[in-house]
């Protein structure tokens, strides 16, 4: 049992001449008593309970993961993107398998705004947990008319996807051009009456670019990173696995991404920031934190695992542990550059 | 209600190069969950496959101290050939019971209808099945059908019908034409289930539709969350709308399925 365990080589050096039992030598590091960590954070005034969040698109709207786990467990919900009018999505094979990643073209199929609020919100509404409606729109008036609905609707936080590479109309041009960035951004802002997030496309040249536009435009909160446009092709029949033929990767393959970006954006500007790409253990959202995220969103892990949301935040909470900080927020924006 | 399931791996038997047998010890999947025939496992296959992969459930048994599960598998990739060298004494991490099963809460006859690695899935409705039934097994060639599974339909449906793909073995030809044989003589069948390749399942419901005869069938789709809250499996159904595999499925009435898209 002992050999299996990992421990810092100073506390051994420490600790050996002082007569230890075996026991205190080596204490177990995978569950440290976390009870006194504030886990607690704040993402552009709403309070989250702890920093983990699942992502938009990965976790429905609560109802499959919540036969594994309460909801109330977890900081906030993203839920899957709407839009004004529900959409069928995109023909299959929508996924592909990529090294330590995914590729999807699932294409916004969800059941429309109303239909989000008559069916799906009022369970939402029943646990413990904060609600973020991720929208995204053909037009700046169609995101307008959603906030609207939305935030009469009750709920905690809009996010606004510009990002999504998946819809030919609209989506991807409002992410890669700041003017169009900050319309769509002025008209989410003047429609809403709760704080409003906007959600950064990684296919940009310079997304501290984009960062800035919106900022200005009046968001509140940031969050990147979305997918990132991908392809597969299966060699033998030479046809790309997704019948969109391309798709948005996700999963640990980006995560590297998601730091330097979150890292860029949160030295660009001033909003807070909800992270997220590749995120699967408590030290991936830690880096992320540390780039300056405020809070951070799990996606694609949730496939590998369901419980992977709870995980982070138990490593998390882990982590302040062993650095001696009562409270996880003290990480963000903590990194020490070279 | 799925949950997340440690089994442990309690045989695994090699019918061809490619083809499995797994045997699961698998808590109280069966008798607390109410794991039968026709659901899959959402099945994680190591850490170098970010994707679990979802296989049916071909015959389930409650027992002590664990209830079991018997999974049938052709290796087509990396994740099933990670499956394939699991020995007993392994642990799978499972999420199951997931997906629905075949409606057989219809008195009267049944015809079963399985193709290829389509067949186990149909193991349990072969030998379980309250009501008379009758089966047609169809294979790419009489080596892959593998006396271990078909007797299991032999012993326990009334009349059993093989076909080969390349007549090696039985009737020559596809399943289909089988089904219609029987569909000509006799249309007093309650349903159809149907488990096999889309073309397969494509052609079946074609002729159950020309009989009138009600059909259902199981259809494949790539995944990911495996409990419908991803969307990724979609499958689109003739009025236009998006069912998904994993939840509203893996059976579907083969009506209302959309075979053009
Ligand atoms: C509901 C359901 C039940 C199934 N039951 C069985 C069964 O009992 N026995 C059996 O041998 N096979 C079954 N399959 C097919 C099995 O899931 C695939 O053969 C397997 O996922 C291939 O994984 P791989 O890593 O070996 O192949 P790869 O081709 O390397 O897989 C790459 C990705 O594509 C997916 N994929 C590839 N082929 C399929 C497919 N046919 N269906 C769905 N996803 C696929 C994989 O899951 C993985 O995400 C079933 C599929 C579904 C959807
Ligand atoms: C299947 C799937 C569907 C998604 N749908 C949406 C969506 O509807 N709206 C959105 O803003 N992002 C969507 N995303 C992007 C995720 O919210 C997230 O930004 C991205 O996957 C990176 O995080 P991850 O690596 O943890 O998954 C989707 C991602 C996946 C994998
Ligand atoms: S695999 Fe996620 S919805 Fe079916």
């Amino acid at each position: 049992m002992h050999e299996e365990r990992s421990f810092e080589p100073e506390t051994i050096v420490g600790h050996a001449g002082n007569g230890c039992s075996s026991e205190q030598l080596f204490p177990a590091p995978e569950s440290p008593d976390t009870s006194h960590v504030d886990l607690s954070v704040d993402l552009a005034g709403v309070p989250l309970k702890n920093p983990v969040v699942v992502a938009s698109g990965t976790f429905g709207f609560g109802r499959e993961y919540g036969q594994f786990y309460d909801l109330s467990e977890l900081g906030a919900i993203c839920c899957k993107g709407l839009t004004l009018h529900p959409r069928q999505g995109n023909p299959a094979p929508r996924i592909a398998e990529t090294p330590m990643g995914i590729l999807n073209s699932v294409g916004l199929q969800n059941p429309g705004v109303d239909g989000f609020i008559a069916h799906e919100l009022p369970l939402l509404q029943r646990s413990d947990v904060k609600v973020i409606a991720n929208i995204s729109g053909d037009t700046p008036e169609e995101y307008g008319v959603m906030c609207e609905r939305l935030s009469a609707a009750g709920v905690d936080m809009i996010e606004v996807n510009i990002s999504c590479p998946n819809v030919k109309a609209g989506g991807m041009a409002y992410g890669t051009r700041p003017e169009l960035a900050a319309e769509v951004t002025k008209m989410a802002k003047s429609h809403a009456t709760v704080p409003v997030m906007v959600k950064l496309s990684p296919n940009v040249t310079d997304i501290t670019e984009i960062a800035r536009a919106v900022a200005d435009a009046g968001a509140d909160a940031l969050s990147l990173i979305n997918t990132l446009r991908g392809m597969r092709i299966d060699v033998s029949s030479r046809r790309p696995i997704l019948k969109m033929n391309v798709g948005g990767l996700s999963g640990p393959a980006v995560l590297p991404i998601a730091v330097r970006m979150v890292w860029e954006v949160a030295c660009a500007v001033k909003l807070p920031i909800l992270g997220m790409g590749g995120v699967s253990t408590g030290e991936d959202a830690a880096q992320l934190m540390l780039a300056g995220a405020s809070a951070v969103a799990v996606g694609t892990a949730l496939f590998a695992d369901p419980y992977a949301p709870l995980k982070v935040r138990d490593g998390l909470a882990a982590i302040a542990v062993q650095q001696d900080l009562s409270a996880v927020n003290m990480l963000t924006g903590g990194i020490r550059p070279w | 209600m799925p949950i997340q399931q440690t089994c442990t791996v309690a045989s695994m038997t090699q019918l061809d190069g490619v083809t499995w047998w797994m045997t699961l010890e698998a808590g109280k999947l069966v008798s607390d969950h109410g794991l039968s025939g026709g659901q899959f496992l959402h099945i994680k296959c190591g850490d170098g496959q970010l994707l679990r992969r979802p296989i049916s459930v071909a015959i389930t048994g409650w027992d002590e101290p664990e209830d079991l599960v018997t999974l049938i598998f052709e290796v087509r990739g990396e994740g099933t050939k990670w499956l394939s060298q699991r020995k007993p004494g392994d642990t799978l991490d499972v999420l199951g019971p997931l997906g629905n099963r075949f409606d057989v809460s219809q008195p009267g006859r049944y015809l079963l209808v399985g193709g290829g690695i389509g067949v186990p899935p149909l193991i349990e409705y072969g030998e379980r099945l309250q009501w008379p039934r009758t089966a047609v097994l169809g294979f790419r060639t009489g080596s892959k059908a593998f006396p271990c599974i078909t007797s299991r339909f032999q012993d326990h449906c009334e009349q059993t019908f093989l076909c080969t793909d390349d007549g090696s073995l039985g009737r020559h030809g596809f399943v289909d034409a089988q089904v219609r044989d029987l569909l000509e003589k006799e249309k007093s069948f309650t349903a159809i289930l149907a488990c096999g390749p889309k073309p397969m399942l494509k052609s079946v419901a074609k002729v159950a539709s020309e009989f009138s005869v009600p059909c259902q069938v199981s259809m494949e789709e790539r995944m990911g969350c495996g409990i419908g809250a991803c969307l990724v499996c979609a499958v689109p159904m003739k009025d236009g709308t998006m069912k998904h595999a994993c939840k509203d499925g893996p059976v579907f009435d083969a009506e209302e399925v959309d075979w053009d898209a």
